[in-house]
C-alpha cells in the first residue's frame, strides 16, 4: 500500500537499489547547534533560528521543566513518591518535543519524559499518579494526545506507528513524535517501529534523547554505529543530530522533522546528543559507573544557562519577566507539593473495573470476595475474629 | 461434521489447494466460514483492518483472507514486514486510534515475538487507562496440530494468553462457531486472541453463510464469548474440551455410546471468559467429568478447568477428575505426533478410569 504514496523515494529496479538521495538521508557531520555553551548564535544555514518570541516563550517552559524534576526528586527524598527518573540536564529536550507539536499531534514519552508530558499540558497531579504508586497511569491519553508513559522500552514506538497509520488512512494531518532513550535503540521493537514506519510511510517523528546511559550502560556498549541517527539511513529515512542541551537548535530540527511529516514526506529519526545528570533514578548509585569528572564536564552545557545567556544578551529576558518565569515555576512546584502532600485516596474496587469492558463472572466473584474482606476488616472488632488475631500474634 | 486431518501445512512446506470457494453453496468449511466472517465484518464497519505476513494478495498460508484485498483494497487487507511484534504493536496504535485491527500471527509459534506486545500492552493498556484506552485488536492465530506439520507449525499456546489478564481468548470447533465467534470477536470492545484450529480449516457443515450473516446482522446470534455449549447430550460422564479436542472428544463419546455409557461433551469455545455454569451444571449432573486438551497438561487450561469443577462439583463427584492431554514434551514430529495427541482410545480410557464399579 506504501508504494503508491511514495513518491519521490527512490526504489528498486530491477533488482537494484538506485544510489541517487542516500546521502541526503545522513546527518549531519556534528550535532546541530544554533546557540553555543557561552550563549552565542551560531548560524546553521540549514536551520533557522527560532523567533526571539519563540526562544522566549520555550525558554520559561525550561525553568518551569526544572522546577519539576527539582521538586519531583525532593519529594522523593520526602518519601512523598515512590521513584523518579529525572531528566535533569535533558530539559531543553523535553520542552521542544512538546513544543513542536499542534493540538491535533500526539506525544508518545517515556517514564524519564514528564516535563515533556507536563508541558503538553497534561496535569501535573494526574501524571504523577504513576510514581506516587496510585495506579499505573492517571491521566486520559485522548485529552491532550499523550499516550501513557511507556516503560517497557521502546515498545511504544510502534504505537506511535500504528497512531500514525491509522491517522492517515482517514487521511488526518496528525503527526506523532515518540520519545525513546539511547539504550533503547537496541531493542528489537526500535527496529521494527523504524522499519514499520517507513514502509507505510507514515509521519511519525522518531526523537532519541541519548544521554549516554542506560542506567549504568555506556551507548558504547550499545552500538558501534557511527551515530545513533545513521541508523535512520538503514530504514531510508533521513536522520538529524542535534544538540540536545540548545533549546534553539532543538526546535529548529524537531520543528523541520514534524513539518516534513505532516507535509507527506514521511518518517525520520532526530537524535539529541545530551546528559543524564542525575542517577537513573533516586534509587540508583550512579557513583558505581561514572567519575563526578565525567557529569562535571556536563554543568557547562546546561540548557537554561545557556539559552538565559542568550537571551540576556539580546535583552529580550528583562529581570521582570524572569522574576514572572520563576514565579510561574514556583506556582507549578507548590500545585505538586500540595497534591503530593495530600494523600488520594485509592480504590480497591478498582481493581476489577478495567480489566475488561464488562467484568467477566470470574472477575465479579474475586470483586465481591476483596469486598466482603474489607467490609470485615472494617466491621467493630468480633470477639471471635480478635481472638484468632491474637493467636495468629503469639506465633 | 466431517474432518479432514490430512491436509497438508501450508509454509513452504507443501501448499494447500483448499482455497475457501465462494460460490453460493449450503456447505462451508471452517476456512470459508471465517473468510466470510471477515468480510461481513470489513462490510458492516470500515474501521476493521486486517493485516499480517502472505495475508494480501496471496490470502494467507491457509487462504483464509482469501479476496480480501481484492474486495475492500490494500489499505484494509494488506502484507506488513515480516516482524511479528511489529504487527502486534502497530495494531495497538491503531485500536487507539479509532481502528478495529485483526492481525494474522502465521502460525502459532511465529506469534511468540509478538508476546511482549501482547502481554505488556494489549492486555494491560485498558486497565492501564482506566478503560479510557480499549483496544479493539483481534488476534487470529492458526494453532494447534494434527497436520503433520513441522516444528513450530503445532503449538498448542492458549495457556499463555489465558493466564494473562485482560485477555479474551477463543477457539472454535464448528464451522458455525467459526463465522460467528469471529464476528463477535471483532466487535467485541476488549482484545481476543482467536485460536483457530488448523486441522479443523477443512471440516465442512451444512450451512449457509449469507444466513449466517443476516442472523448476526440482526443481532439474533447468541452471544458465544463467555459461553459453553454442550455439544452431545449425555448422562454418566462429562467430557470438557475446546478447539481441536471437540471433535475427538465427540468421536470418544459416540464410540462409548456403543459400550453402553452416556457421555456428554462440553465444548467450551470460550476459554477466557471460562463458563462455569454450563461446566458446573453438567458435572453435578453426571457427576464425572474428564477434561481434553491438546497441550501439554502441567499447568495448562485443562489443570485449571480440573481445579475449578473439583471447587465446585466436589459434593457430586463419584470420582476424581482426570485429564487427556498432551505429554509435558515439546510438540513431536510429524510421525510422532498421533502418540502425543489426546485420541479417542486415550479418552476411552480415561472414562473407564472414572471409578465406576463403586
Ligand atoms: C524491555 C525492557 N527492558 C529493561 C527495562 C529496565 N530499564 C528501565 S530504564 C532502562 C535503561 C534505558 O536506557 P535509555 O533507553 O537510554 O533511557 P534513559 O533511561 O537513559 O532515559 C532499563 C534497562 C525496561 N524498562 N524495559
Ligand atoms: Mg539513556
Amino acid at each position: 500500500m506504501s508504494t503508491a504514496t511514495n513518491e519521490g523515494r527512490e526504489s528498486v529496479l530491477d533488482g537494484v537499489r538506485t544510489p541517487t538521495a542516500d546521502s541526503a538521508l545522513l546527518p549531519s557531520a556534528h550535532p546541530v547547534q544554533l546557540v553555543d555553551p557561552e550563549g552565542r548564535h551560531t548560524p546553521d544555514d540549514r536551520y533557522p533560528l527560532p523567533s526571539g518570541e519563540d526562544l522566549l516563550g520555550a525558554y520559561g517552559r525550561l525553568v518551569s521543566g526544572r522546577r519539576i524534576n527539582d521538586q519531583a526528586n525532593a519529594l522523593v527524598r520526602q518519601g512523598r513518591m515512590a521513584v523518579y527518573p529525572s531528566s535533569h540536564g535533558q530539559e531543553a529536550c523535553q520542552v521542544a518535543a512538546a513544543t513542536v507539536l499542534g493540538d491535533e499531534d500526539w506525544l508518545f514519552p517515556t517514564y524519564r519524559d514528564t516535563v515533556a508530558v507536563v508541558t503538553r499540558g497534561v496535569d501535573p497531579l494526574e501524571v504523577f499518579t504513576l510514581l506516587r504508586g496510585d495506579w499505573h497511569s492517571g491521566y486520559d491519553p485522548y485529552e491532550h494526545k499523550v499516550a501513557t508513559q511507556a516503560t517497557p522500552l521502546a515498545t511504544q514506538l510502534l504505537h506511535a506507528v500504528g497512531v500514525a497509520h491509522a491517522a492517515k488512512l482517514r487521511g488526518e494531518s496528525t503527526v506523532v513524535l515518540a520519545m525513546c532513550g539511547d539504550g533503547a535503540t537496541s531493542e528489537g521493537d526500535f527496529h521494527e517501529a523504524l522499519n514499520f514506519a517507513a514502509v507505510f510511510h507514515v509521519p511519525v517523528v522518531f526523537f532519541i534523547q541519548n544521554n549516554e546511559f542506560a542506567i549504568s550502560v555506556p551507548l558504547t556498549s550499545q552500538t558501534v554505529a557511527p551515530s545513533l541517527a545513521h541508523k535512520a539511513i538503514g530504514y531510508g529515512m533521513p536522520g538529524e543530530r542535534v544538540d540536545g542541551n540548545d533549546l534553539a537548535a532543538l526546535l529548529s530540527v524537531l520543528g523541520s522533522a514534524v513539518s516534513r511529516a505532516r507535509d507527506g514526506g514521511g518518517p525520520s529519526l532526530v537524535e539529541a546528543h545530551t546528559y543524564r545528570m542525575q542517577a537513573h533514578t533516586n534509587a540508583d548509585d550512579a557513583t558505581r559507573y561514572r567519575s563526578a569528572d565525567d557529569v562535571e564536564r556536563w554543568i557547562p552545557k546546561d540548557p537554561l544557562v545557556r539559552m538565559r545567556t542568550y537571551l540576556k544578551g539580546l535583552e529580550l529576558l528583562s529581570d521582570e519577566a524572569e522574576t514572572d518565569l520563576a514565579a510561574a515555576a514556583d506556582t507549578i512546584a507548590a500545585t505538586i507539593r500540595k497534591g503530593l502532600n495530600t494523600d488520594v485516596e485509592v480504590n480497591p474496587a478498582d481493581l476489577f473495573e478495567y480489566v475488561y469492558a464488562e467484568k467477566t463472572t470470574q472477575l465479579r466473584e474475586q470483586a465481591e470476595q476483596l469486598r466482603e474482606e474489607l467490609a470485615r476488616d472494617a466491621a467493630p472488632a468480633d470477639p471471635a475474629v480478635t481472638g484468632s488475631a491474637t493467636k495468629e500474634n503469639q506465633r | 461434521m466431517t474432518q479432514t486431518t490430512e491436509a497438508p501445512v501450508a509454509d513452504g512446506i507443501g501448499q494447500p489447494d483448499a482455497t475457501p470457494a465462494r460460490a453460493a453453496t449450503t456447505t462451508s468449511t471452517f476456512a470459508m466460514a471465517l473468510n466470510a466472517a471477515l468480510a461481513d465484518a470489513m462490510e458492516a464497519d470500515p474501521a476493521v483492518l486486517m493485516f499480517g505476513e502472505d495475508v494480501g494478495p496471496l490470502g494467507g498460508v491457509f487462504r483464509i483472507t482469501d479476496g480480501l484485498t481484492a474486495r475492500f483494497g490494500e489499505e484494509r487487507c494488506f502484507d506488513t514486514p515480516l516482524a511479528e511484534a511489529g504487527i502486534m504493536g502497530m495494531a495497538v496504535g491503531m485500536a487507539m486510534n479509532g481502528m478495529r485491527p485483526v492481525v494474522e500471527m502465521q502460525f502459532d509459534a511465529f506469534a511468540y515475538p509478538a508476546f511482549e506486545q501482547v502481554v505488556s500492552h494489549v492486555a494491560k493498556m485498558p486497565n492501564r487507562t482506566k478503560g479510557k484506552v480499549r483496544l479493539p485488536i483481534v488476534i487470529r492465530i492458526p494453532y494447534a496440530g494434527g497436520i503433520g506439520g513441522v516444528e513450530h507449525h503445532c503449538d498448542s499456546s492458549e495457556a499463555y494468553y489465558a493466564h494473562t489478564p485482560g485477555l479474551t481468548v477463543l477457539a472454535p470447533a464448528t464451522v458455525r462457531d467459526a463465522y460467528f465467534m469471529l464476528r463477535e470477536a471483532i466487535a467485541s470492545p476488549d482484545p481476543v486472541v482467536f485460536l483457530e484450529p488448523k486441522k479443523l480449516y477443512w471440516s465442512k457443515e451444512e450451512v449457509d453463510l449469507a444466513e449466517l450473516r443476516r442472523t448476526f446482522d440482526d443481532g439474533e446470534a447468541p452471544r458465544r464469548i463467555g459461553r459453553a455449549v454442550v455439544a452431545r447430550a449425555g448422562t454418566d460422564a462429562t467430557l470438557i474440551s475446546y478447539g481441536p479436542s471437540v471433535p475427538t472428544a465427540l468421536a470418544a463419546a459416540a464410540a462409548a455410546a456403543e459400550e453402553g455409557r452416556s457421555i456428554e461433551v462440553i465444548d467450551l469455545r470460550s476459554i477466557v471468559p471460562f463458563d462455569d455454569e454450563t461446566v458446573t451444571e453438567s458435572v453435578r449432573r453426571t457427576g464425572r467429568a474428564v477434561v481434553v486438551a491438546e497441550a501439554p497438561g502441567f499447568a495448562s487450561v485443562a489443570s485449571e478447568i480440573v481445579a475449578r469443577v473439583q471447587e465446585r462439583c466436589f459434593h457430586s463427584l463419584a470420582a476424581p477428575v482426570l485429564r487427556v492431554t498432551g505429554f509435558d514434551i515439546p510438540f513431536p514430529s510429524p510421525k510422532l505426533e498421533h502418540f502425543y495427541l489426546p485420541s479417542v482410545d486415550r479418552i476411552l480410557d480415561a472414562v473407564d478410569a472414572l471409578q465406576w464399579e463403586d
